[in-house]
């Protein structure tokens, strides 16, 4: 009988615990969009987190995004040759790039990359008491610390999402004109005539956007609400990249859905 | 780092990804087909759209002239309507004809204009009278098969009559 009843209020904790962690989320990025001012009054602050957020995150996503091009040419190539329609490869690296892997493979990486020191940087700011220290002194600790973080954050991701799909698509003209030796012209009017500014660049855009707060906010919260102990810390981090990821691809699904599915 | 370096960097990084996104939308986007000449608006009536689609182009000749702005479904006469933006600086008889052609075999649709001989001009809210619709691939096949079919019938009636009058359908 305990045995069951212990089962079913497990259950129940869980249920709730998870609408909790839901609210607790909502309330913080409600009070870090009342709190944004600061942003307007102190951009130095922000400038200061898109320079450590987005650009020493710029070398990763380069590179990754060179390296994907690379890949998504050669794999083009390999079933593109099977019809005799090896000219499309441009399209086909583009149209990948631009809807899906851009904005998907940044978030995953930014998570790995920017979140994750986010989360240490604010759990070791809170296991120092550093935060209470600013209480203390009449410094709203959510307005100083996490707002600029915030809109740094959100600033940096499309910015590194773009150039991810802008090294990408290079990379993939290296591959198939001058590797491989498809023909240029047909490479680029063939990716002109396909891509799509709104449809496909500019929802893109829209992705890597959603997908900078959603993977800020999640780097943020998991700081602000880690246990102070070097323990606490590792676990917030760890979450942090855990359910970045998840929600990205989550998220992915259901914008893909939303946007590409007439 | 002083303030002043750290924004110059920052804003080298914002300006890489506008660099970045103009490159998509020029180079690997049809932003440079996007045009903001001047248009004007007439409309054609079709059986059958086949696989058309808004911002379809409008040729002439091959050259695009226009885009297609909008498909509809005309209740009163159960045909589809499509309204064309043709650009200003092309001007085209009242009597051209158009027809929904595909590019390539297997390729996307498009409208084809073909210029008439009339001395009037079409303009702004006036209709396309003669217009082509889309060739289905099934109804051809099944017409061809049709038509195959008549013909073997026909011919294999009238064989042991008289040898190889197959002329005679």
């Amino acid at each position: 009988m305990s045995v069951l009843f212990r089962t079913i209020s497990g259950l129940g904790g869980m249920v709730r615990g998870t609408i909790y962690h839901l609210g607790a989320f909502t309330r913080l990025l409600a009070a870090i969009l009342r709190r944004s001012g600061i942003a307007v009054s102190r951009p130095g602050l922000v400038s200061q987190q898109v320079h450590f957020i987005g650009n020493y995150s710029l070398l990763i996503i380069a590179v990754s995004g060179l390296f994907v091009g690379f890949v998504l040419g050669l794999q083009g190539y390999y079933t593109l040759n099977r019809y005799g329609s090896e000219e499309a490869l441009g399209l086909l690296v583009a149209l990948s790039l631009t809807r899906e892997l851009g904005p998907v493979v940044t978030a995953l990486l930014f998570a790995g990359r920017a979140g994750t020191s986010l989360t240490a940087e604010i759990g070791l700011m809170k296991a120092g008491e550093q935060l209470a220290a600013m209480e203390v002194m009449a410094v709203d600790p959510i307005r100083r610390v996490l707002v600029p973080r915030f809109w740094g954050g959100v600033i940096a991701m499309p910015v590194l999402a773009a150039v991810f799909s802008m090294v990408g698509v290079i990379g993939g003209w290296v591959v198939g004109v001058l590797l491989i030796g498809i023909d240029s012209g047909a490479f680029w009017s063939q990716m002109q005539a396909g891509v799509d500014v709104i449809n496909d660049v500019l929802n893109g855009v829209i992705k890597s956007v959603i997908f900078g707060i959603a993977v800020t906010l999640i780097a943020l919260y998991e700081g602000w609400n880690a246990k102070p102990t070097p323990d606490g810390v590792s676990r917030a981090t760890t979450r942090t990249v855990v359910s970045g990821a998840l929600a990205v691809l989550g998220l992915d699904f259901l914008l893909t859905a939303l946007m590409f599915s007439n | 780092m002083t303030r002043e370096k750290t924004d110059f960097w920052v804003g080298l990084f914002v300006l890489l990804g506008l660099v970045a996104l103009v490159f998509l939308a020029l180079r690997a986007g049809n932003m440079s087909s996007f045009t903001f000449a001047p248009t004007y608006q007439v409309q054609a009536r079709f059986d059958n759209l086949g696989g058309l689609k808004v911002r379809a182009p409008v040729k002439s000749s091959g050259v695009v002239v226009g885009r297609v702005s909008s498909i509809g479904f005309d209740n009163q006469r159960y045909q589809a309507i499509v309204t064309l933006d043709l650009e200003s600086q092309y001007t085209f008889p009242a009597d051209s004809s158009a027809s929904i052609l595909t590019s390539g075999l297997l390729g996307e649709q498009y409208v084809g204009l073909t210029p008439g001989g009339d001395d009037k001009l079409l303009k702004q809210g006036n209709t396309i009278q003669y217009t082509q619709s889309a060739v289905v691939l099934e109804e051809l096949i099944s017409k061809f098969l049709y038509s195959s079919a008549s013909k073997e019938g026909t011919a294999s009636s009238e064989k042991p009559a008289n040898g190889a009058a197959q002329t005679k359908q």
